[in-house]
């Protein structure tokens, strides 16, 4: 079981990040409560949370599969699938909806055709909507690889997001 | 570094004071780049980058200190930068770019003339009743330039009341020592050293400090509880998963004066007989984590937190927890849950969180901004504190204000201070000419108050009695452009998106709502909608497990008690409002 699942692991993921992944996960399987915070951590190893990662840490640890996939699919921070290189959030929280997010969220929508929640084919870019980024002094708001733009017109969102390739 | 007694905090306050003075004096000029999040992401990083780079170029480099700090609170003017040079007033610069700061090292900090057109005002906001009081001339500083308003004639700065963010814009959030000299863990020395538990509450309990997170349960009494409780392990817990859209003081805060929630959680726990904290702090504010790790981390250093905290024999340790994106975590049972690791999903109470919290064991879980209240409290006593607010509602609370006004920012008031006062006088009223339509407060548990109670004192009281809540402090000013219908909409989405699913009059009546107010929007609306929605929201109101659920119809029953007519317009088929989403 093990050697099969290691196998399937090293088919999907570079050697550096499953050592990585080990040393998470002894850093976080004593701790209490330590669930969430190992898998904050592996998903920015691995960009995502696949099954296998997650049968793997299950393995690791002797937390219950079930459990652990009712946390990662409970926590929106959470992703199961294979992201973009680049990650968009439109803020749709009340001061950014006020000012016209939900504009920017259709050029996207229309332009790269995804929905929330989804990644473009050529995997260039995820796209998320969030709930307030606490900018809101410079709704409306987008934000790409953790870079803030403020006050964000439909008309530039594609000039920006055209920066990254 | 060496561990700091009690008598230390006093003594390097006054040392770290001296050094700053000597420092000053061999500095002339001091240019202060404000960088919280907002900031950085108007430009403020480039302009630092800018500005390090002329400096060093400049033949009076050497002359120049060049400084950070958190947000200075007025969102809608950044990027901002204040110059400080000996003999003048200190002048803050607004809505910068590239240019304007080449002009501004040029003029002002090479040949020491303030740039009237780029600059909002003189002086510093922490001085604004000082300045009145002396008529704008403080004898230790000469009127820079006629032209340049006195911050104090600023309407967004005057009618403030800076006490939880009386360091904003004034310290290095990376600094200790910076804290420490504006009497810093004074009150912590001051709650470890000569008071007991008992006299820590007592102290909280008459200030009449009420919570900060929305509900407004009196601080002094939930610490009772808990130091009531016996047992050997106790946890204090500081709730800065601030998710409610539209509300971002704990952001601020934690960005801009990490050690005064530090220290404020230090208190709490000697109080309840506590030795382990934790900071929820959800992972939308990487800002604000990255500072109070470092702060964590100064203070262990220090001595201020860990082991035998200034040779009194108190432990406490300190850690931080990083959410992961779900609003119904800032309810309090359903973030216990999440710091051990499982789905953040409330339970029912009794038993409290006073009785069994975190691990089963007693806790005590409060707001960043109530914490950040605590050291003062403490250091300038319950009267002091009681001095301003209401007689249900004492001290100051923090506005976050935004939508359709002109000034948007973070606006600390004293409790009672009217809507008309907020969005009028500090706010500068709404943009464009346009009219007031109504003030949502309180997020997606709270309602929106339309123009005939704009003279309400805000209150948590007369903030409920209007079919709102005080929430954590989001104020979003609607024109009259915008739809009620919409309003209630967008809430009731986000309320059924967040919904944890886990009791069922959430989990259907959110989906339901959301449905019928989704149909009305889109003209499919029937006779009797709108008593079905109030119906229904009512049930949801009385039957729900958690305040998400309990909280989430507010903004339906309120736009229906106070612009009906407009729910009634659009069943039947005449829609009176554009979107509420407007692009300007």
């Amino acid at each position: 079981m093990e050697d099969q699942m290691n196998k399937v692991l090293l088919q999907e993921f570079s050697s550096k990040q499953l050592i990585q992944l080990d040393e998470i996960i002894a850093k976080y399987r004593k701790e209490p409560g330590g669930l969430i915070l190992l898998l904050e951590d592996a998903q920015d190893i691995i960009g995502y949370l696949p099954m296998i990662v997650l049968k793997k840490i299950a393995y690791e640890t002797d937390i219950p599969l079930s459990q652990i996939y009712g946390v990662v699919t409970f926590y929106s921070f959470f992703t199961m699938k294979l992201r973009g290189r680049h990650t968009i959030q439109i803020c749709l929280g009340t001061a950014c909806y006020v000012k016209g997010g939900k504009e920017n969220a259709q050029v996207i929508e229309k332009e790269y055709q995804v929905k929330p929640g989804e990644t473009t084919l050529d995997r260039r870019f995820t796209y998320e909507t969030v709930r307030c980024l606490g900018v809101c002094g410079l709704a409306p708001v987008m934000v790409v690889d953790g870079e803030v733009y403020g006050r964000v017109q439909p008309s530039k969102v594609i000039e920006i997001l055209e920066k990254y390739k | 570094m060496k561990k700091l007694q009690v008598k230390d905090i006093v003594k390097i306050k006054k040392d770290i004071i001296n050094q700053e003075l000597i420092l000053r004096q061999s500095k002339k000029i001091n240019v202060i780049v404000h960088m919280g999040t907002c900031g950085i992401a108007s430009g403020a990083q480039r302009i630092l980058d800018t500005l390090l780079k002329k400096i060093a170029e400049s033949k009076i480099s050497k002359e120049i200190m060049i400084s950070r700090t958190g947000c200075i609170g007025f969102c809608g003017r950044e990027p901002m930068v204040t110059i400080e040079m000996s003999g003048q007033e200190p002048v803050i610069y607004q809505e910068l770019n590239q240019e304007k700061i080449l002009e501004i090292f040029e003029q002002h900090i090479l040949r020491g003339q303030p740039l009237s057109s780029y600059a909002l005002a003189r002086g510093r906001q922490q001085q604004v009743k000082e300045r009145i009081k002396q008529k704008r001339e403080l004898p230790s500083e000469a009127i820079t330039e006629k032209l340049i308003p006195g911050i104090e004639e600023i309407p967004f700065y005057r009618n403030q009341e800076l006490r939880v963010l009386r360091n904003r814009g004034l310290i290095d959030p990376e600094k200790i020592e910076d804290y420490i000299a504006r009497d810093g863990y004074k009150g912590m020395a001051q709650a470890l050293t000569a008071m007991n538990p008992d006299e820590i509450i007592s102290e909280v309990m008459t200030s009449g400090l009420r919570g900060r997170g929305g509900a407004g349960f009196p601080t002094g009494l939930k610490w009772q509880f808990t130091a009531r409780e016996k047992s050997e392990t106790k946890y204090v817990i500081c709730n800065a998963d601030e998710g409610d859209p539209g509300a971002y003081m704990n952001r601020s805060i934690l960005e801009g004066d990490p050690h005064s929630v530090i220290e404020g959680m230090v208190i709490a726990a000697k109080a309840i007989g506590a030795h382990q904290g934790y900071i929820y702090c959800r992972a939308e504010y990487p800002l604000a984590i990255k500072i109070l790790n470092k702060a964590i981390d100064q203070a262990k250093e220090w001595g201020l937190i860990g082991v035998d905290i200034l040779g009194t024999g108190f432990d406490f340790d300190l850690k931080i927890y990083r959410g992961a994106g779900a609003f119904v975590c800032g309810e309090e049972t359903a973030l216990m849950r999440s710091i051990e690791g499982k789905r953040g999903v409330p339970r029912p109470r009794p038993p409290f969180p006073a009785k069994a919290g975190l691990w089963e064991k007693p806790t005590v879980l409060n707001n960043t901004e109530t914490l950040a209240n605590i050291p003062q409290i403490i250091l300038n006593g319950s009267t002091w504190f009681a001095s301003v607010g209401t007689e249900k509602s004492k001290g100051t609370k923090i506005f976050a204000l935004t939508g359709d006004v002109n000034n948007v920012g973070l606006v600390e008031v004293p409790i009672g201070t009217t809507l008309e006062t907020i969005i009028f006088n500090i706010g500068g009223g709404i943009p464009e000419g346009k009219k007031f339509k109504a003030a949502q407060i309180g997020g997606p548990s709270g309602g929106c108050i339309p123009s005939q109670h704009l003279n309400a004192p805000i209150d948590y009281e007369t903030i409920k009695e209007l079919g709102a809540i005080m929430g954590s402090g989001g104020l979003i000013v609607i024109n009259e452009d915008k739809s009620a219908v919409d309003i209630a909409r967008f809430f009731m989405d986000f309320c059924q998106e967040e919904s944890c699913g886990k009791c069922t009059p959430c989990r259907e009546g959110t989906k339901r709502l959301s449905e019928i107010l989704n149909n009305i929007w889109e003209g499919k609306g029937k006779e009797g909608d709108i008593e079905l929605l109030e119906k229904l929201a009512n049930i949801l109101k009385d039957t729900a497990l958690c305040g998400l659920g309990q909280t989430a119809p507010n903004p339906v029953l309120t736009t229906i008690r106070y612009f009906r007519e407009e729910y009634e317009a659009q069943i039947g088929g005449k829609k009176r409002h554009k979107k509420f989403t407007l692009y300007h």
